[in-house]
């Protein structure tokens, strides 16, 4: 213990020690009132006189002091100086410190300790700053393991939202979120907290973990399940209602599995990720992992009314191309179930097809050909039929199913049926 | 929280950056931007100043990681002495040039300016390290002003033992205005300073 060495009861000649300052807040002005103000009070301004304030004058003789041990005193001392006690013990602390030196000597040194305390500030860390971080690093010293550059967007999504999760308050991990995607050419809702989400998160990226023979987050021996299926499952082993303690196990599954893809060598790439009803090569599984981190981020970020800001232009790129690649089997496959219209003219594999020109704007963006009649057709720029302009980020809301396509603000031009079965089939993408 | 931090992730993050791996410097940046970030802009008070200590900081360490050396004390102090040294010469650099350019202040000023905040920062840096009960009371004792008996409720502590965590707490604190950081481990409980 510092300060009071067990000589307390010696009678030193200390200063009488005023009061300390309350804790930082606007109306301090008035209750920080000096002992030796409170003695003048006339020359308070009389402007701020405020007589609702609470705190009876130091010097009120109805203030009933309490008399206190000299170890109380001592132990009230932290106390004391964030005025967070009575102000009877206030004024008995006070009195205390004109007569014990040791304990003047620790009160005077823990109010100024508290004029050290400041706020935190919150979420100043801009989250471009890692990318350019870590650039310079591998630029000073190349990586001897490094992270496949399609790994990346995976990485940068996986830290941004941790970020946020590590900005917000534990309140605000059972903040109401609301999901919506798109399926069966119907707009889905489902209400969820934050927490639920990482939960959400941690059982979809878990399909990847189980790819590469890591443990699998909802346990050992479960069947193929969907990304859906996945996430009802973690939440209904959960014996509480999801909060913050998932963030661990999301954030370090998501550290993990760049580790291992980083260690695994190149032909990692293309092994297969299973979606029960679909599957991906690994690349293009945690571009997949990326976008839905991305996307659902935002989610959260809308829950709990803090910005954020789209992918890098790159990482979007990467995204949409995704999708635009993914196109033409969602496409086909609405078809087979009746919902696109038949094909026109099918080509041989590989030969170019009927296309719909997708020109995206802004960041990230491009010209992507998407093959209307076939997968197995190419797209091509000579055998365009039609023309969707849009912007990237309200692209990748279609394809989330955050939009529909009759919202998607889309410049269009050429073949309105081409144009509404492209579109639709984006919206078609997404899922809970 | 520091004092949730294995000595054995440090270790094993040494290890990991020496040996090159790319991910375990992702892995280290997402552990420690924040401190880094807000230790050098509460000494620099600018944000750009601070994202290039920030970016030096992390660069030191890449190529530097053998500089670490455990017995010293935990990563996160390491990380932080080298951020605040750091901070410190750059302030010195930016004041100096400052003086040389307008001729105002004095080396006296230069060397007040640079001991507060050095101060400030070594504050902060206690703050985010001391054991998490004694912070928990501290906040809610500073900034959400409840007093010393509403504090024990809500930690749901005796008013005994919420009067020694405020106390303790703001001991911790205190050694900001006497102590180096200088090699320092967090201070423990019931160090003298």
């Amino acid at each position: 213990m510092t300060g009071a060495t067990g000589d307390g009861d010696e009678v030193a000649r200390a200063p009488w020690i005023p009061g300390p300052r309350r804790a930082a807040d606007d109306h301090a002005d008035l209750t920080a009132r000096l002992p030796e103000e409170a003695e003048e009070p006339d020359v308070d301004d009389p402007d701020v006189d405020d007589p609702d304030v609470d705190d009876p004058d130091l010097d009120d003789p109805d203030l009933e002091v309490p008399v206190l041990t000299h170890d109380v005193l001592k132990s009230l001392l932290g106390a004391w100086a964030l005025s967070a006690c009575s102000t009877g013990e206030s004024r008995a602390v006070e009195n205390h410190l004109t007569v014990c030196a040791p304990c003047a000597d620790e009160a005077l040194r823990l109010r100024d300790a508290v004029a050290l305390l400041h706020e935190d500030r919150d979420l100043d860390l801009d989250p471009l700053l890692r990318s350019r971080v870590l650039e310079n690093c591998l630029g000073r010293r190349p990586a001897r393991i490094p992270v496949p550059d399609w790994v990346t967007p995976y990485d940068a999504e996986t830290a941004r939202l941790d970020a946020l999760l590590r900005d917000i308050g534990e309140s605000e991990w059972h903040a109401p979120v609301r999901l919506k995607w798109y399926e069966e050419d119907r707009v889905m809702r489902r209400k969820a907290t934050v927490a639920a989400v990482i939960g959400h998160l941690l059982a979809v990226d878990g399909l990847v973990s189980t790819a590469l023979g890591l443990d699998d987050p909802l346990g050992a021996g479960v069947p193929e399940l969907s990304p859906t299926e996945r996430t009802e499952a973690l939440w209904s082993a959960l014996d509480r209602p999801p909060n913050r303690s998932l963030r661990g196990p999301w954030r370090d599954q998501s550290h993990t599995l760049i580790r291992t893809v980083a260690f695994a060598g190149r032909g990692v790439a293309d092994l297969t990720v299973t979606y029960k009803d679909f599957a991906l090569p690994l690349r293009d599984s945690l571009l997949e992992r990326a976008f839905e981190c991305w996307l659902h981020a935002d989610d959260i970020a809308n829950a709990v009314a803090y910005p954020y800001a789209p992918p890098s232009g790159a990482h979007l790129h990467g995204m949409i191309d995704l999708a635009a690649r993914l196109l033409p089997a969602a496409l086909a496959n609405r078809r087979r179930t009746g919902l696109a219209s038949p094909a026109r003219h099918l080509v041989a594999a590989g030969a170019p097809g009927r296309s719909l020109h997708l020109e995206i704007e802004g960041a990230g963006g491009g010209h992507w050909y998407i093959a209307l009649d076939s997968p197995a057709a190419v797209g091509s720029a000579d055998h365009a039929v039609a023309q969707v302009a849009m912007d990237g980020v309200e692209f990748c809301q279609l394809v989330a199913g955050h939009i529909t396509p009759e919202e998607a603000a889309a410049g269009q031009d050429g073949d309105r049926e081409a144009i509404r079965d492209v579109l639709a089939a984006a919206a078609s993408l997404s899922r809970l | 929280m520091a004092m949730d931090t294995p000595p054995r992730w440090d270790r094993r993050m040494q290890q990991r950056l020496a040996r090159g791996e790319a991910a375990a410097l992702g892995e280290f940046y997402d552990r420690f931007a924040a401190l880094v970030h807000s230790l050098a802009h509460r000494v620099l008070d600018d944000d750009d100043a601070a994202d290039q200590v920030t970016r030096e900081v992390f660069g030191y360490i890449w190529e530097n990681p053998d500089s670490y050396d455990p017995k010293q004390g935990n990563m996160r102090s390491w990380v932080a002495k080298l951020t605040q040294r750091q901070a410190v010469h750059r302030l010195r650099q930016a004041e100096t040039l400052a003086y040389a350019e307008t001729g105002l202040g004095s080396a006296e000023e230069l060397e007040q300016k640079v001991h507060r905040a050095t101060v400030a920062a070594r504050a902060d840096y206690i703050v985010t390290s001391m054991p998490a009960p004694l912070r928990a009371a501290l906040e809610l004792a500073y900034f959400q002003r409840r007093d010393y008996r509403q504090t024990a409720a809500d930690l749901g502590v005796t008013e005994d033992e919420a009067r020694r965590r405020l106390r303790l707490g703001l001991q911790l604190l205190s050694s900001a205005n006497t102590r180096p950081l200088e090699g320092s481990s967090p201070p423990g409980y019931g160090r003298t300073p």
